[in-house]
Order: structure tokens, then sequence, then C-alpha cells
């Protein structure tokens, strides 16, 4: 049964690994297409698909969500600025909408700094004020935040009132996922030090699920495609980081600034062995940060570039048949895309915890044969479970 | 392109949110909600295996009562039989004991009837006697009328006595 888990979750690591590759020639061949449209459609009305997929996947400062006859219809969020010179300002996004200038602030529309928040200073030049903005990320941020605090709190809050009462249908099924990820990843991982390092690890788990599914629901306030940024899934790297070396063991530091290898390889003149060691303990978070960012990016992608197909069609070739056409294999293949989308939701958070866990646990080594030894005993703790 | 570049904004909204999250579900939250599952789990193995040992006892109860009943019907059997071998033994007794008696009453009553026909015997015998007795007297008394008759007899005794 281990083995055969082993060998899923290898598999569904190369599938991902494999899902940026797909989107990229996707993105290619559709940017191709977009242009082409652009070039051709110039006279007619021109479909921005490239503005209009990476409007949705990237940030913004305002909740943008549909058009009414050439009216954009959005809410405004918070834009919260530090200029170096003039100091902190808060105001609307919607003053700094359609290219008008609030206190000096606007969006720039040139190659720097595309879409974001801008100033001049004094000698005229385009800087970047500190940018604390409640953009539609953060937006997201915060309130899958509030809904993970709200949805555990109470669970907690459940649990301490009536220990052993009947859990209603949802508390029942968070508590399959929370068992399932107890007893397969985080204690095969770490064995008795399970209790210590579970927290995070669930809380990583249902942060980027919940931030994945919400992420597919294409509804404000909703739709925002936070695990498919590269700044969120960065700090959930660097948590990982963090406390796997903070709480590494001496074994594990012993391994890499003094591992068993022959002295020449490890001596202060030519320290290759340190350098290896160090640079793995790097590679390990930055791998967890891309993985996850590029398939939700990619997923997403996917769905939008099909999507714009349609549009796409009809603009180029001026024919509603074309367009209704196009629309039906689209909307089969967005339906296809989103079926699998919900399954990747479901991969990458149940990959960044286990190998978050896996990578905390080979940090919890407390054997003193060496780095080879790491490794089954990883092997051991998944037998025992 | 700016996408792959992490946005400083973000990264602290990020970091604040995040870990706000993570300290207070690390303090409140999971804690609480994997002690509750483990407790409820080691609730239900205890309960799982209480009803396993009860139904286990139950079954021996069956067992033991079953066992009680043969116990009892095989008891039952072994004092029925047992009262008709004494209930036997005791009508083989009293037949005994009655034929012993029968037999002693036999003895004696024969030994009574005996006797009785001895005493018949001898009273007869004694009755004989005196009537011959009786007899020989008169005869004797007819026979000895006159004197000689007397002394002639007399002396024949008196020989009769020497010579024997």
């Amino acid at each position: 049964m281990n083995k055969l888990r082993y060998i899923l979750s290898t598999l569904f690591l190369l599938f991902a690994a494999g899902l940026p590759v797909m989107a990229q020639d996707a993105s290619d061949g559709t940017e191709e297409e977009t242009n082409a449209a652009m070039e051709s459609g110039t006279a007619t009305e021109g479909v921005d698909a490239v503005g209009l997929i990476f409007g949705h996947i990237g940030d913004a400062y305002e909740y943008h969500i549909t058009e009414i006859g050439g009216h954009p219809v959005s809410v405004p969020l918070p834009v919260i600025v530090h200029s170096p010179e003039r100091g902190w300002f808060c105001f609307s996004s919607a003053k700094i909408a359609h290219g008008s200038t609030y206190n000096g602030f606007f969006i720039s529309q040139e190659e720097k700094y595309n879409g974001k928040v801008v100033e001049r200073n004094a000698q005229g030049e385009l800087v970047r004020p500190f940018d604390l903005s409640i953009t539609k990320n953060v937006f997201a941020l915060l309130l899958s935040s509030a809904l993970l605090l709200i949805i555990f709190l109470s669970m907690a809050h459940a649990y301490k009132k009536n220990p052993m009462g009947v859990p209603s249908k949802g508390r029942s099924m968070l508590e399959a996922v929370i068992l399932y990820l107890d007893a397969d990843i985080i204690r095969p991982a770490l064995g008795k030090k399970s209790v210590r390092f579970a927290p995070y690890l669930l809380t990583v788990f249902f942060f980027i699920l919940l931030n994945n599914l919400m992420g597919l629901v294409p509804v404000f306030p909703l739709g925002a495609n936070l695990t498919g940024n590269i700044s969120v899934t960065l700090v959930l790297a660097l948590f990982t980081y963090i406390i796997t070396n903070v709480f590494g063991t001496k074994t594990y530091w012993k391994d890499i600034f003094w591992p068993e290898v022959p002295v020449f390889l490890k001596t202060p003149v030519f320290p290759l062995m340190q350098i290896i060691e160090f640079i793995s303990t790097l590679t390990k978070p930055i791998a967890l940060m891309i993985r996850l960012f590029a398939n939700i990016f990619a997923g997403h992608m996917i769905i939008l570039v099909l999507i714009s197909l349609i549009f796409i069609f009809t603009a180029v070739f001026q024919s509603a048949a074309v367009g209704g056409g196009t629309a039906v294999l689209s909307v089969l293949f967005s339906v296809f895309m989103y079926c699998l989308e919900l399954l990747v939701a479901f991969i990458q958070a149940y990959v960044f915890t286990m190998l978050s866990a896996i990578f905390i646990g080979l940090a919890q080594a407390e054997h003193e044969e060496g780095h080879e030894k790491a490794a089954p005993v990883i092997a051991e703790n998944n037998q025992q479970s | 392109m700016n996408l792959f570049l992490p946005d400083s904004g973000l990264v602290v909204w990020m970091l604040l949110a995040f870990s706000i999250v993570f300290i207070v579900l690390a303090k409140f939250g999971w804690p609480i909600i994997l002690q509750s599952l483990n407790n409820r789990e080691q609730y239900i193995t205890d309960s799982l295996q209480k009803a396993d040992e009860a139904v286990k006892a139950l079954a021996g109860l069956e067992q033991k009562g079953k066992d009680i009943i043969a116990s009892a019907q095989a008891e039952q059997l072994r004092m029925v039989k047992e009262t008709q071998a004494i209930s036997e033994k005791m009508i083989q007794e009293a037949k005994l004991q009655a034929q012993t008696e029968a037999d002693k009453i036999i003895a004696s009553a024969q030994e009574q009837i005996r006797k009785d026909k001895e005493k018949a015997l001898q009273d007869i015998r004694k009755e004989v006697v005196s009537l011959s007795i009786g007899m020989a007297e008169k005869v004797l008394r007819k026979e000895l009328d006159n004197p000689k008759s007397q002394s002639d007899y007399i002396e024949r005794l008196l020989n009769d006595n020497s010579l024997s």
C-alpha cells in the first residue's frame, strides 16, 4: 500500500512538473494567435486576450466584475501607499482608475512598473512608493484567513463544548481530512514529534486548499489567483524553510557542515560538500514555491485561454457560427479543465504539506549514522503507520 | 515579467495574515481539535473493545447457562436413577425382611406346633398311663381279692426285682 502511494505521488509530481510546460505551450500558441487577431482586428473590435488573461491571473487594485455597455463594473479597494518623500496615503482605488491621477499617484501604463501604483519624484522620475494596498489578492488573502479562523476556531469551540458530540456533516468532512493528514502524512514523516509540527502542516494544507478552491470560483468576492501568485508561495515556502532549519537537530546541521565524506571534499580550503549541502537546503523550499505557483497559475491560465478562444475566433473570423462552435468546444474543455483543477487544488495542497512534513522530518534526524541513513528513517516511520 | 517577481506589499500582507492564522490556530485551534479527535478515537477503540469483551462474556455466560442446564439435567437423571435404585433396593430389602420374618414366624409356628404336638402326645401318654394304671388297679383289685393270690403276687414281684 505504501509503495503504491509513493508511485502515485511520484506520478502526480511528474504530472505537476509537466503542467507548467503544457501551459507554456498553450500560452505561447494563443499569444501568437492573439497578436494575429489584434493585428487583423484593429480595424474592427480588437480582443485584448493577453490583457484579459493577465488581468485575471495577476493582481489588481480593484475587483473587476464585468463590463456593462463599455463601462467597467468593479468594486474599489483601498490603496495604501508610503511615498518616501510625502509619507503615508490611503485612498480608494476608484480615484486612480482609468488612468486618473490622485495626489500624484497613478497606475503606470508604461513598461516599467506596469499596472502598479507609481508617482513622480522631485526629479520627475517614475518611482514606486512602498505599496501596502489591499489589492484583489490581499483582499482574498484576508478573506480566506478570516474564513480559516472562523472554520477552525468554531470547530475547536464545538469540541471544547461537547467533546463526544456527534459532529455535523461539514465537521465530519473536515475531521476525515484532518485525520487522514495526521495519520498518513504528519505521523509517518515526523513520528513522535508530530504533535509539535502538526499545527503548522495542517494550517498550510487548509490555507492552500481553501485558496485553491476559492480561486476556482469566478464570482466576487472569490476568484483571486492567490496560490498562483509567487509572493504567496514564497512566504509559504519561507515558513517551511524557517521551521525546517530553526528546529533542525544537531545531526541535521552536522550533516550539512561536516558530512561523512572523504576529508578533502570538506576541508576549509575547498568546502565543496558544505556548499552543495547548503544549496540543497535552499532548493527544497524553492521547489515548493515554484511547484505550487506554477500549477495553480497554469490551471487558471489554461481555463482563461480556453474562454478567450471564443472571443478571439469570433473576432478573427467575424462569424457567429465559428464563434458558437468554438464556444461549445471551449466550454467543454473548460469543464474538463475545471475538474482537473479541482483535483490539482487538492493534490497541490497535499504535495506541499507532504513535502514540508518530509523536509521538517529529515531535519529532525536523531541518528548519528549520517546523511545516507536519514532517508530510511522516514521509510521506517512510514512502515510503522 | 512582473508575474514572476514577488510583490513586496503582498509579501508583507501574506506574512502578517499567515502568521496570525498560524499562531492563532496553533494556539487555540489545532491542539484542541487534534486532542479531541485522539480522545474520541481512543474512546471509540475502547468502546469497541469493551463491546467485544461484552459479547465474548455474553457468549461465555450463555455457554455457562447451557452447561448449568446440562449438568442440572444430568443431575436430575442421576437422581431419578438413584431414587429408582433406592426404591428398588428398599423393595428388595422389604421383601427380604418380610421373607425372613415370614420364615421366622413359620419356624416358630412349626416349633409351637411341634411343642404342642409333643405336649399333646405327653398328655395322651399320661392319660393312657393313668387309664392303664386304673384298669390294672381294677384288674388287680379283682384278682387279689383273696389273701393267697396277694402273697403269690408279692412273691413274684420280689423275684422279678431280685432277678433284675
